[in-house]
């Protein structure tokens, strides 16, 4: 397909008009949002569905006998039912709500202390977010488990054999994200779970990045663990999911007591409430969660496919002419990408470069993206991270790259 | 000259530019101008935490007065240490103690004051303070 039917995919000013945000300017200059991989904007009808609720229906839920508490119960329910449906989990007691997907990893992590031995080994891949490292080194320091790590290479793929080759009885647990938030690269899930499988280890997928550019299948990837979070995929922040198979979540204990998790509570014992309220202490974040729903709806509405087409699109429009800067190298090479782009102006710091598109009215992300490992592989600080959405246009890439050559210029 | 007629000095010098780009022109070469650290002061215990580019201060007693060097790996970093150096350095710790720092709101650097900005302008002044409160009170405890 050329880059032109490319742009047809779907109305982008219609698509533009749907996020109040974007009509913004900063600094003077029309807002070019490319921080989407930190947070994703949110539409309309996003905004919308939260008045609607603390306007119509606002109540706590599971409890009452009126009228408003059902309604907010039946509507809280409606969107775990559309998130089961949407990540096509088996029952919809396999999704849980949880804080966002550091909380998910959290609840898993914490779960495992009692199921690991001194002795037993949790592997982690080389690309992972500080939150999918730093539970596990605490889980690690609780149960004496050693914690592996899957390597990179210089493209910044995972080396799957490094991998194989670390598998074995002692393995209990394997953690990889989908999709790395500092790169973009889209990880081999399928053969990490599969292989993970046959050496008897459960897997987490961190779904955090990639739940905004595409839409996991958990049952035919067999997944044991996915989680993620909605503030990425154009819902609220404070809301995140995590789906679980049902046999894992049984197994699990719960992570926090409190109201809504408990069947009976007398002094002498507690018996738990069955699933997903084992997993969903006290009163939960009711209206995000409600509205983690609506933004599902909305992007599934676009459509995931074109989704995925139309930001392909831009990444390769936006590889290509940030390449033609002289002195810019882009981080993570992988053929298998979203549309992340990392990147250095040789001798110029990371900072230098995001502070002058900021003055220019562009949103980056500089830094080590909680991603330090993968720094340290290259030598570096940090890089700068532009990461577009489908709300993105090919002027905003033009935008961007005229930003980057006057920031090269002043920076030289 | 005092730290208030530097300063005014630096806001006048400012208020010649008409935008932001000639103001961080201006920065970028005065943090290429900064004389840099000597090397055996660019080490971890001298890292300001709190930055996102590497910010490595230095403060020593000459004559009375507190003399600052420092460095960092980012430019437009650099540039606003040359700024707060200009005021702070080679001054009394008690004047670099009691100096009020919103000349930095005045040249058109607002945003960089915000405590919760990466580049850490704000710790900046801290730790320059700090070195500052430190030799005050030696200075006192000395019989």
């Amino acid at each position: 397909m050329k880059p032109l039917e490319k742009e047809n995919i779907f109305d982008i000013q219609k698509i533009r008009s749907d996020f109040p945000i974007l009509k913004r300017k900063v600094n003077g200059y029309p807002l070019v949002y490319l921080d989407n991989a930190a947070s994703s904007q949110k539409p309309q009808v996003v905004i919308d569905a939260i008045v609607d609720y603390y306007s119509n229906y606002n109540a706590n839920i599971h409890r009452g006998v009126h009228a408003l508490s059902q309604e907010a119960t039946d509507a809280y329910e409606r969107s775990r039912n559309k998130i089961q449906k949407h990540l096509n989990a088996a029952k919809p007691y396999e999704i849980i709500f949880t804080s966002g997907t550091t909380h998910s990893i959290n609840l898993v992590a914490n779960g495992f202390t009692t199921l690991l031995k001194t002795g037993d080994e949790i592997i982690v891949s080389a690309l992972e977010h500080h939150s999918n490292i730093v539970p596990w080194q605490m889980l690690c320091e609780r149960t004496g488990a050693v914690l592996k790590v899957i390597p990179m290479n210089e493209t910044g793929e995972l080396v799957l054999e490094a991998y194989e080759k670390m598998l074995s009885d002692k393995t209990k647990l394997v953690f990889c994200n989908h999709i790395s938030n500092a790169l973009g690269t889209i990880n081999p899930i399928n053969q990490i779970i599969q292989k993970a499988h046959e050496a008897g280890a459960a897997v987490l997928i961190d779904g955090a990045q990639a739940c905004a550019h595409l839409k996991p299948d958990v049952q035919v990837l067999d997944v044991d663990f996915y989680v993620a979070s909605a503030h990425k995929m154009c819902g609220p922040t404070g809301v995140g999911l995590l789906y679980g198979k049902e046999k894992w979540l049984r197994k699990l204990p719960p992570y926090q007591g409190g109201g809504e998790m408990i069947a009976e509570v007398t002094f002498e014992k507690t018996t738990y409430a069955d699933l997903p309220h084992k997993f969903e202490a006290g009163t939960p974040n009711i209206c995000g969660d409600i509205v983690f729903g609506t933004a599902i709806d909305y992007l599934n509405q676009i459509g995931f496919d074109k989704i995925a087409a139309y930001e392909n699109s831009l990444l390769e429009t936006a590889t290509r002419k940030l390449l033609e800067i002289e002195g810019l190298r882009i981080y993570g090479t992988s053929k298998q990408k979203t549309s992340v782009i990392s990147f250095n102006l040789e001798g110029i710091h990371p900072y230098d470069v995001g502070t002058i598109l900021d003055q220019l009215g562009i949103a980056v992300r500089t830094g080590h993206h909680c991603t330090q490992p993968i720094m340290d592989y290259y030598k570096i600080p940090g890089t700068v991270r532009a990461s577009f959405s489908f709300y993105n246009t090919f002027e905003e890439i033009d935008r961007l790259v005229e930003a980057v050559k006057k920031a090269k210029q002043m920076l030289q | 000259m005092s730290i208030k007629e530097i300063q005014a000095e630096i806001v006048d010098e400012f208020s010649l530019f008409d935008d932001w780009m000639q103001r961080y022109e201006y920065m970028i070469a005065l943090g290429k101008s900064l004389p840099l650290i000597e090397e055996q002061y660019k080490i971890d215990r001298n890292l300001i935490k709190g930055c996102q580019s590497k910010v490595w201060v230095h403060a020593e007693m000459k004559d009375g007065k507190v003399v600052f060097t420092a460095d960092s790996d980012a430019i437009i970093t650099k540039g606003i240490i040359a700024i707060l150096l200009r005021t702070l350095s080679n001054q009394s710790p008690k004047d670099v103690l009691e100096a009020d720092m919103h000349y930095i709101d005045e040249i058109g650097l607002k945003e960089h004051l915000s405590p919760t900005r990466a580049n850490g302008l704000v710790s900046m002044i801290k730790q320059l303070k700090l070195y500052a409160l430190a030799f005050e009170t030696q200075k006192n405890n000395m019989p």
